[in-house]
């Protein structure tokens, strides 16, 4: 069963397994923040909400929000906006990146896949493109907080494979709670509802078999109409 | 204030007005995650007083000059409807409502790790439904709650209550009437775990002993209140959730 905390609950007393979520005071452990006690390993608090703050080496799907030379300003549902460097683009081509040509590359509003490559003390965040992952070529954007990006994956994947099967469709989950789906359209609609759903209980055990039913309910009942 | 005081008993034969002893609180109700909008929420009935809670943030903050590059900083807005009263309120912040802002962010601030965001803001908006003596502490009650739902990083929980002195007696919670008619309110915030104070005010006269006992009256309404506060939070988790669901 889960245990529910919230900020100032005295979790334990063994300080030297303190780990994120919580804070030490005179050597006993107290949550930090409204979540669920995990005490595998250190002694954590996995918040229930709260917003993505970029770290480095997360892979992140982003909105081109701004083009502002020589950078693509990028927002990645976070309080602090990125910054993609032109040069992420002119290595690749043949073309020179001119001012005032950056938007027949990456336009206002596109989205990318990018991986943090640093942040800095005054959280300016750096992204590098990761071309292998292609957004144009079709698909849907699902948001959810990224707190319950862990639980859509599952513990090792499980979710994720299961997803992935059931729904026959291709899935991208981003660090920072977006997640791609691409596939024929009544597939995709089941990732959505089976993802959407996954979010709203995410606190709940035995996750993984119920949305597995619940997906196995609703392709059934598609099967009758 | 003092010439209502000889026409209006306050207390009669060891009773309140509203029935309740002289250290018992007005029923309270919480709801947690009430707006859909909002990064957090909370509304919070305190007798009636009737209060709505919102946080957005840790976002992006405007103007960008006023960024701390250390830390988030902390917005609060406490505002009153218009229809909260019995006389209409005219819109918009005045100088109680602008004092009470800055009294309620300062309760809330010792507890806020606002250092995990820096050049944030963290917006609270408080809002008052209704209004019956006694909002500020409410709010800050619905605030802190709110916060947490947020998922903001805090070292705890704030709680507060109000007590004041009626027909001579150092009484909890002051209501309205006993408020306009009474010679003593002060409201008071702190945290229940370490009992520390965070707000203090006092609008009336009060002797040195009475306020010790009055303090004393409010922090241990305090407890009552972070208990109260605290199960909300939990139990908005415990429900249970049908296995069966789903089936066609």
């Amino acid at each position: 069963m889960y245990k529910v905390v919230v900020p100032g609950d005295f979790i334990s007393e063994a300080a030297s397994r303190a780990g994120e979520g919580t804070y030490v005071e005179d050597g006993k452990v107290y949550a930090m923040r409204y979540g669920i006690v995990d005490e595998r390993g250190g002694i954590k608090v996995v918040p229930l909400s709260g917003k993505y703050v970029p770290a480095e080496g997360d892979v992140v799907i982003g909105r081109i929000a701004e083009i502002s030379f020589p950078f693509w300003i990028v927002d990645i549902a976070s309080p602090y906006e990125a910054r993609l460097h032109m040069s992420e683009f002119a290595d690749t081509r043949d073309e020179k990146i001119e001012f005032g040509s950056m938007s027949r590359f990456l336009d206002l509003d596109e989205l990318i896949v990018a991986k943090v490559t640093n942040v800095d003390v005054v959280m300016r965040v750096d992204l590098a493109l990761k071309e292998d992952f292609n957004l144009r070529s079709g698909g849907r954007l699902i948001e959810i907080p990224h707190t319950k990006v862990p639980r859509v994956i599952g513990r090792s994947g499980s979710m994720v494979k299961m997803l992935k099967e059931k729904c026959n469709c291709f899935i991208f989950i981003a660090k920072n709670g977006r997640i791609w789906v691409r596939g024929r359209e009544d597939n995709m609609n089941l990732a959505t509802e089976a993802i959407l759903k996954i979010a709203s209980e995410s606190h709940t055990s035995g996750l993984t078999d119920r949305v597995a039913d619940f997906l196995d309910s609703l392709k059934r009942e598609k099967g009758r109409r | 204030m003092k010439e209502g005081k000889e026409e209006i008993e306050l207390i009669k034969e060891g009773k309140r007005l509203d029935g309740r002893g002289f250290d018992e609180l007005r029923p309270i109700k919480i709801e947690v995650g009430v707006l859909k909008r909002a990064d957090g929420s909370c509304y919070f009935e305190l007798g009636d007083n009737k209060v709505i809670a919102a946080v957005y943030g840790p976002r992006e903050m405007h103007p960008r000059h006023a960024q701390d590059a250390k830390m988030a900083v902390v917005k609060f807005r406490y505002n009153m409807a218009p229809f909260s009263v019995d006389d209409r309120k005219r819109p918009g912040p005045d100088r109680r409502s602008v004092e009470i802002s800055k009294v309620s962010r300062e309760a809330l601030d010792p507890v806020i790790m606002r250092e995990y965001y820096p050049k944030t803001a963290i917006d609270v908006y408080v809002e008052i439904l209704q209004s019956d003596a006694g909002t500020r502490t409410a709010g800050i009650n619905a605030a802190s709650i709110a916060l947490a739902d947020a998922g903001i990083p805090m070292k705890d929980l704030v709680s507060s209550v109000a007590v004041g002195k009626i027909d001579g007696e150092i009484v909890l919670d002051l209501n309205a009437i006993e408020d306009n008619h009474g010679e003593a309110d002060m409201p008071v915030a702190m945290v229940a775990r370490t009992n520390t104070i965070t707000l203090l005010q006092m609008d009336g006269r009060l002797e040195r002993e009475e306020f010790e006992r009055g303090l004393k009256l409010a922090m241990g309404a305090c407890h009552q209140i972070y208990e109260l506060q605290r199960a909300a939070l939990i139990d908005r988790y415990s429900e249970s959730v049908d296995v069966g669901e789903g089936e066609a």
